[in-house]
């Protein structure tokens, strides 16, 4: 089980890669990471999950709570590349209603 | 240090440098574990051989006697790291005892008493992955033909979580109805939720409300894994899914309700992520492997098709669930 997370933050704009799994032994590793950033002042950040083949709950989690952060200090949070069990996910909690998710094959690319 | 020890230490030291055999060295061996035991620093087991070779051999070169001065300077760092150490081998033992407690307090929480319907049989089997459990279960019933269940996982495991499931169980007391239906359950603990925990920690929950004497269920669902259907007639499965956020990420969010009629031989499978997300060496275990180990005891009672399905998935993931188990069927009879 493991994880990768890129992150580069130029003027305000977050570019994030994410690999591998994202559970309950890695999910801290991502929280910490996206936490550097999350209080700043209208951030826009792009995540791409391309990459991510598992997701559980506490994944959900950490990108929630990176979501709700962002959000307070008038940014935007935008997750791109979800395979479709990731959709899923987000259909099912209905955060895929309230985030701006896009999933493979849909727009972009 | 006692004077007793001071003595066995050079007595045993003394037959070691008059004859170097094993016997001798092993007596050595366990007089130290002694000494740990008895908490003396590997400062003072050197000022402790220090004394002894005076006694034992009063004429050596000054520069021995530095040495030994200097050596145990060297050693009082290791004494403190094994104070240290000792302290939170305390600490974590006082740890082990506390969250053996709390895991006594969450399995009086957790306890709920299954309802007693007419033409309803119920199976349930709740079995956290590791101490504590994420996975919250609770009947409502006032044995008036009706009965309010929750299925609730909260995100975020331990004891955050275990304090998170307080709220849930007094959000559904102070409703204290098993009419009161799902939109209005999810609400109320919704609000609960959100005003309480921070930000990463999020409930889902499936609430349905079952009315006996119609054999009607009434269904929402807060960011939960959607409830199956198992039509005994059509002998095909679908899923309950209704609309509506996970709890405690919105104070705004509003929740779907919908209702379906059972008929005899019907199942209701509510579950927690738990028992879909299993993975073994192959992969993830799909949901129609669930499916299809529901089918093959569709006949037997309710518990015993969660016992079965919980036995067979156990098998299957080489009895390592990485997940609280949470299963719960009602079957029409």
């Amino acid at each position: 089980m493991n994880i990768q997370v890129d992150l580069t933050e130029s003027n305000n704009v977050l570019e994030g890669f994410v690999r591998g799994e994202i559970d309950a032994h890695t999910a801290p590793v991502l929280r910490e990471k996206l936490e550097t950033y999350q209080s700043h002042q209208g951030l826009k950040a792009e995540l791409d999950l391309s990459d991510v083949n598992y997701m559980d709950s506490t994944g959900l989690g950490v990108f929630v709570a990176f979501y709700k952060s962002v959000n307070a200090n008038g940014g935007h949070v935008k997750l791109k590349g979800l395979s479709a069990r990731l959709k899923r996910l987000f259909d099912i909690t209905g955060l895929g209603d309230i985030m701006d998710i896009e999933s493979v094959g849909k727009g972009g690319n | 240090m006692s004077q007793e020890i001071e003595f066995q230490y050079k007595e045993i030291l003394k037959e070691y440098t008059k004859k170097q055999t094993e016997q001798n060295l092993y007596v050595g061996q366990n007089f130290s574990r002694q000494l740990i035991l008895e908490n003396i620093a590997p400062e003072e087991v050197i000022s402790m051989h220090k004394a002894a070779i005076q006694e034992l051999y009063g004429e050596l070169p000054d520069v021995v006697w530095h040495s030994f001065d200097f050596l145990i300077e060297m050693m009082i760092n290791y004494g403190l790291a094994l104070q240290e150490r000792q302290s939170l081998l305390k600490q974590q033992e006082e740890l082990k005892v506390e969250m053996d407690l709390a895991a006594n307090v969450q399995e009086t929480l957790l306890k709920t008493k299954l309802p007693i319907l007419e033409g309803l049989d119920i199976g349930l089997l709740s079995i956290p992955a590791r101490k504590m459990n994420g996975d919250y279960i609770y009947f409502v019933s006032d044995h008036d033909g009706y009965a309010g269940v929750a299925v609730a996982d909260v995100i975020g495991k331990g004891l955050p979580a275990a304090l998170c499931m307080s709220m849930i169980k007094f959000g559904m007391d102070s409703l204290n109805s098993s009419h009161a239906l799902p939109k209005d359950v999810l609400g109320v603990i919704n609000r609960i939720v959100e005003k309480s925990v921070d930000d990463s920690m999020f409930v889902s929950m499936f609430y349905s409300n079952y009315d006996a004497k119609q054999a009607r269920l009434t269904y929402g669902s807060a960011g939960h894994e959607p409830a199956i259907l198992y039509r005994a007639k059509d002998k095909e499965f679908s899923e309950l899914f209704a609309k509506g956020l996970l709890l405690g990420v919105s104070p705004v969010a509003v929740y779907e309700e919908h209702t379906v009629d059972l008929e005899k031989g019907d199942l209701v499978i509510m579950m927690t992520d738990g028992v879909t997300e299993g993975r073994n060496d192959e992969g993830f275990i799909e949901r129609e492997v669930i499916y299809e180990l529901i089918e093959r005891k569709k006949k037997e009672p309710a518990q015993t098709i969660v016992q079965y399905v919980y036995d067979e998935l156990e098998r299957m993931q080489s009895a390592q669930f990485q997940d609280d188990f949470t299963l719960v069927i009602y079957k029409k009879v």
